[in-house]
């Protein structure tokens, strides 16, 4: 299985994410924002960093950039798409998930391991998990405060979108959402970095519940 | 403004003009003098510091690079090396602290990056004046976010530093940082320029006026002035950092390259001229095609410029359309500005005419002063501590919660929780401990990093100060079980001019070289930093140490955290050398600095050290902690609170420790080298007692210990004196450092 992951201009957590999914059992596939192809890619990952050096809003450039317009249609299509912070804020400023990433409530930078709980095991991401299993997971972002309108959030509650849950709320996420899906279940946002806890060197694999899951999937 | 009037403006003496008359036998135009001037400024001359600095050990077995290049290597084992240097930015920091803690992160990264090596790992050593005045908490919190706004976004992971505060740095806060790059040994780059006819490439941002003079302004007392001076302080981009980062490295990777070097303190000047010079080239610069970001600059802004985010690089010709495409590709400017020369000089060049030409090497050449050593008087007045006269706290509890909750001593989560220390995906140990563990992909290997400064003990004794503060530095490294292999140093001082400020960088830097000589870990880097003194005085003399260790293994590492319940705890050093002079307890309970404290036996300190790195490596233990300011007590604490696992101090041992110290403040708070705390489950204590028994060559066994208390419950007692829970050290310990009574915390003057 082939899983790209997308490198725009300032990412900084692509060769993290290019390194878990070697230790997944995948084959990484490194996907330059500047060309429009997805390499054959049967899954794709967003990666943390500061695209675009967070100017304007973070996420608010990258979405505009080449390789983003086949990972919509890509996504539009059912494909697997995981993004993780910034990634995550990229995805929502593409639409492609609903709602929005404030900067926390703190107004501070917050790098800190968080307890969260999997709310939903129906999506390419979280299939391997166990549903209300708690894992605990690194945080590291300025902008993490999840937000949606009511509707929105009555709706993400309603359909079982929300992925992830903060046990204790880092950031003044709306609900404690620490990660959501789209509509068709196969775009995850997570704030939380998986990858970071994907190794055994580094003390913890929890990561790899997340990103395995899409392994999983692939074989049914 | 006549000729005195300009060469005095740019920071240049009367002897100094006088001697670029001779040497260039002609009057400099205002470029040359320009030129002259940021290279002779103390920042880039060291012409105060040269001759001392000659005394510092620079070799050994794993060094590959020693000072002279951007950064010193040492070599880790299967081709891996490690190059490391931290660097001050004290006096930007004091007048613009976000920009000013930010540009001296990414000005230490561009030193690595200058190696060939890629960044890994960012460390910072702060000091503010106490925080209760509004200007240090200001200061401290700024300077706090410019680290993490710079180091974040620019992905290289903050895992460790120190903070300490004191009144001798209100108005002065130092700022040190020190970055540690990863590179094959083979891969190593150098910034000599050869090849005539080469062309010289300007990578990365364009050219403003910020930063002029910066090295300038760096090299002088601060004062109500310096304010105005705001406009000396570049302005930091980490995004642009992060792209010349991966442009430089797949520069380096496709061997595009002939030399590298980064444009710091002094622009392109220095940059040009340090690589001609080393290169036995000249240069020749074409001013007016360097990028500019705003109009109307004269060549000398354009060439002193301290403009961040970019490097210089020598390329052949062949390679030009390839590098400038790749710089395309990463989004970043790149411009061939020059070319590699036969004269020596370094030429600039506008309109098609010589603006000015200048020997490359007297421009590296910056005049040296030598002063005489004098024992400064207040030397005398400091080092008396009577005891008798020191009442004893009747409530220990109480000294303890103060002693914890004290700004130095506190826990330093509210700080590096808003650093990135994971991002890279290599951090083993994270911060808070003694040292940051980092890992090698792909290898069992590792290595380690701290930084370390004593400034209170330099003040009151600046040899053995020198000498504590590498052994603090040693300690660190051993109690998280690497093998301690270099250092670098950051020397923060007063105005050499003065003959105390002199006295304690002589001083200083004889403790800390006959440390290093004797601990076996030259110094392959470093960076000066001197007239830091403000209306108030001079700061304590900081020498800062960044020491760089290394793993064989590194999946056998130690933490001071307690980790299990039940876990034996013992102290082994030297035993009981305790002494309160120039402790944290007399500053933080009493109010007083004073007294000598002891100097450290740096032989001891090496085979102790080596005692706990080998029971590391071997398995045995988990848990080191080293004795440290705040005495015994204080580091159990520190154990128990991060391990989440109470203590309880044994009867007799304790009945023993205060009848031997004859007071308990004393037992409790006294501080002393070579002493280390550690932990294991009670069915290693044989295996442990074993090898306790070491013996010397002949046979006698010399290691010293005494079994302490043991691991468990959710109380931290010892004896009748101290009885707390947990949750009370840690509320104690835990308190936001940001959340000074008084501040909004987090609220909208946290973000400036």
């Amino acid at each position: 299985m082939k899983i790209g992951v997308t490198i725009f201009p300032g990412s900084n957590c692509d060769r993290d994410a290019l390194h878990a999914v070697e230790l997944m059992g995948a084959e990484p596939v490194e996907l330059w924002h500047a060309d429009p192809d997805l390499r054959g890619s049967d899954a794709v990952i967003v990666p943390g960093g500061f695209s675009y050096g967070d100017y304007l809003r973070p996420g608010a450039i990258a979405r505009f950039v080449r390789v983003m317009g086949v990972l919509e249609e890509f996504a539009r299509d059912g494909g697997p798409v995981l993004g993780v912070c910034n990634g995550f804020q990229v995805l929502c400023e593409a639409h492609l998930l609903p709602g929005a990433l404030l900067q926390n409530t703190h107004m501070r930078f917050a790098c800190d391991r968080v307890r969260v709980r999997v709310e939903t095991t129906e999506t390419p991401w979280t299939a391997v998990c166990e549903r209300e299993e708690e894992l605990t997971l690194p945080i590291a972002h300025n902008e993490g405060n999840y937000f949606a309108d009511p509707e929105t959030l009555a709706r993400l509650e309603d359909d079982g979108r929300v992925v992830l849950r903060y046990l204790e709320n880092p950031n003044g996420s709306a609900n404690d959402i620490a990660g959501v899906c789209s509509e068709g279940r196969n775009v995850v946002g997570v704030m939380p970095h998986p990858e970071r806890v994907s190794d055994p060197a580094l003390g913890s694999e929890e990561g790899l519940k997340i990103l395995r899951s899409v392994l999983a999937g692939a074989t049914v | 403004m006549n000729i005195q009037e300009t060469y005095s403006a740019l920071g240049l003496s009367d002897a100094e003009y006088d001697r670029i008359l001779e040497l260039l036998g002609r009057a400099p135009n205002f470029l040359e003098l320009s030129l002259f001037s940021v290279m002779w400024s103390e920042h880039c001359g060291y012409k105060n510091s040269r001759p001392l600095l000659s005394r510092f050990p620079n070799e050994g077995p794993r060094v590959l690079q020693g000072p002279g290049e951007n950064a010193g290597v040492v070599e880790v084992g299967d081709g891996w090396a490690l190059a490391f240097k931290v660097e001050s930015h004290n006096h930007p920091s004091a007048v613009e602290p976000y920009e000013g803690a930010a540009t001296g992160v990414g000005g230490i990264i561009r030193d690595i990056l200058a190696m060939g090596a890629r960044p890994v790992a960012l460390l910072d050593s702060l000091r503010f004046g106490p925080l209760d005045e509004e200007r240090n908490r200001y200061l401290f919190r700024e300077v706090v976010r410019g680290i993490g706004g710079y180091g974040n976004a620019v992905g290289v992971p903050t895992v460790g530093g120190e903070v300490e505060f004191s009144e001798a740095y209100s108005g002065n806060p130092l700022v040190n940082a020190m970055c540690v790059g990863l590179i094959r040994t083979e891969d190593l780059v150098r910034s000599r320029a050869t090849g005539e006819g080469n062309l010289v490439v300007l990578l990365g941002s364009k050219t403003g006026r910020d930063g002029i003079h910066g090295a300038t302004f760096a090299s002088d007392e601060l004062t109500e002035e310096s304010e105005s001076k705001r406009s000396n302080v570049q302005v930091g981009d980490p995004f642009a950092e992060k792209m010349l980062i991966e442009c430089c490295l797949k520069l380096l990777k496709e061997d595009l390259l002939v030399s590298l070097q980064d444009l710091g303190a002094a622009g392109i000047t220095s940059s040009a001229s340090e690589m001609a010079a080393s290169g036995g080239v000249g240069i020749d610069i074409e001013v007016d095609r360097i990028p500019r970001r705003e109009s109307g600059m004269e060549p000398f802004e354009a060439m002193i410029s301290e403009s961040q985010e970019r490097m210089l690089a020598v390329v052949e010709p062949e390679d030009e359309e390839k590098v400038l495409a790749l710089a395309e590709r990463y989004g970043i400017g790149g411009t061939v500005v020059g070319r590699v020369a036969g004269h020596g000089d370094l030429r600039v060049i506008s309109d098609g005419e010589i603006a000015g030409s200048v020997p490359a090497e007297y421009l590296a050449d910056a005049p040296v002063y030598e002063r005489e050593v004098i024992r400064p008087e207040y030397l005398d007045e400091v080092k008396r501590l009577d005891l008798e006269a020191l009442p004893e706290p009747d409530d220990y509890n109480e000294v303890l919660l103060k002693m914890l909750a004290h700004p130095n001593l506190r826990s330093r989560r509210s700080i590096f929780g808003q650093y990135d220390h994971e991002v890279g995906t290599n951090t083993v140990v994270r911060p808070g401990a003694d040292a940051a563990v980092m890992r090698i992909k792909g290898t069992k290997r590792g290595f380690a990093m701290t930084t370390d400064g004593r400034g209170r003990h330099c003040y009151l004794d600046p040899r053995g100060g020198g000498a504590a503060t590498v052994a603090e530095a040693y300690r660190n490294l051993s109690c998280a079980g690497a093998e301690p292999v270099a250092i670098t140093n950051c020397l923060n001082f007063g105005n050499p001019e003065k003959l105390e400020g002199y006295y304690q960088l002589a001083e200083c830097i004889e403790g800390m070289s006959e440390a290093c000589e004797a601990f076996g870990t030259p110094v392959v880097s470093g960076n000066v930093s001197l007239y830091n003194e403000t209306a108030r005085g001079s700061i304590y003399p900081t020498p800062v140490v960044g020491m760089v260790g290394v793993f064989e293994d590194v999946s056998r590492h130690a933490t001071p955290a307690f980790k299990r319940e039940g876990d034996a705890v013992i102290i082994v050093g030297e035993p009981r050398n305790l002494s309160l002079a120039g402790s944290e307890y007399l500053e933080v309970v009493h109010g007083k600095v004073t007294g000598r404290p002891p100097t450290p036996d740096i032989v001891t300190e090496r085979a102790y050290a080596g005692l706990i790195r080998s029971f590391v490596e071997r398995g045995l233990i988990d848990t080191a902690h080293d004795v440290s300011g705040g005495g015994e007590v204080l580091a159990l604490a520190e154990m128990a609170i991060s391990g989440g696992v109470g203590f309880t101090y044994d009867e007799d041992e304790l009945e023993f420790l205060i009848r031997h110290a004859r007071r308990p403040d004393l037992s409790f708070f006294g501080e002393e080298g070579a002493a280390f705390l550690i932990a294991f489950p009670e069915e290693r204590w044989d295996a442990v007692q074993d090898a306790l028994g070491a013996t010397d060559s002949r046979g006698v066994s010399w290691v010293a210990y005494d079994r302490v208390g043991c691991a468990g419950g959710d109380r931290f007692k010892i004896g009748d004196l101290v009885d707390l829970t947990l949750s009370d050290l840690r509320e104690a310990y835990e308190q936001d450092l940001f959340g000074i009574p008084g501040e909004v915390v987090g609220g909208a003057e946290a973000v400036g």
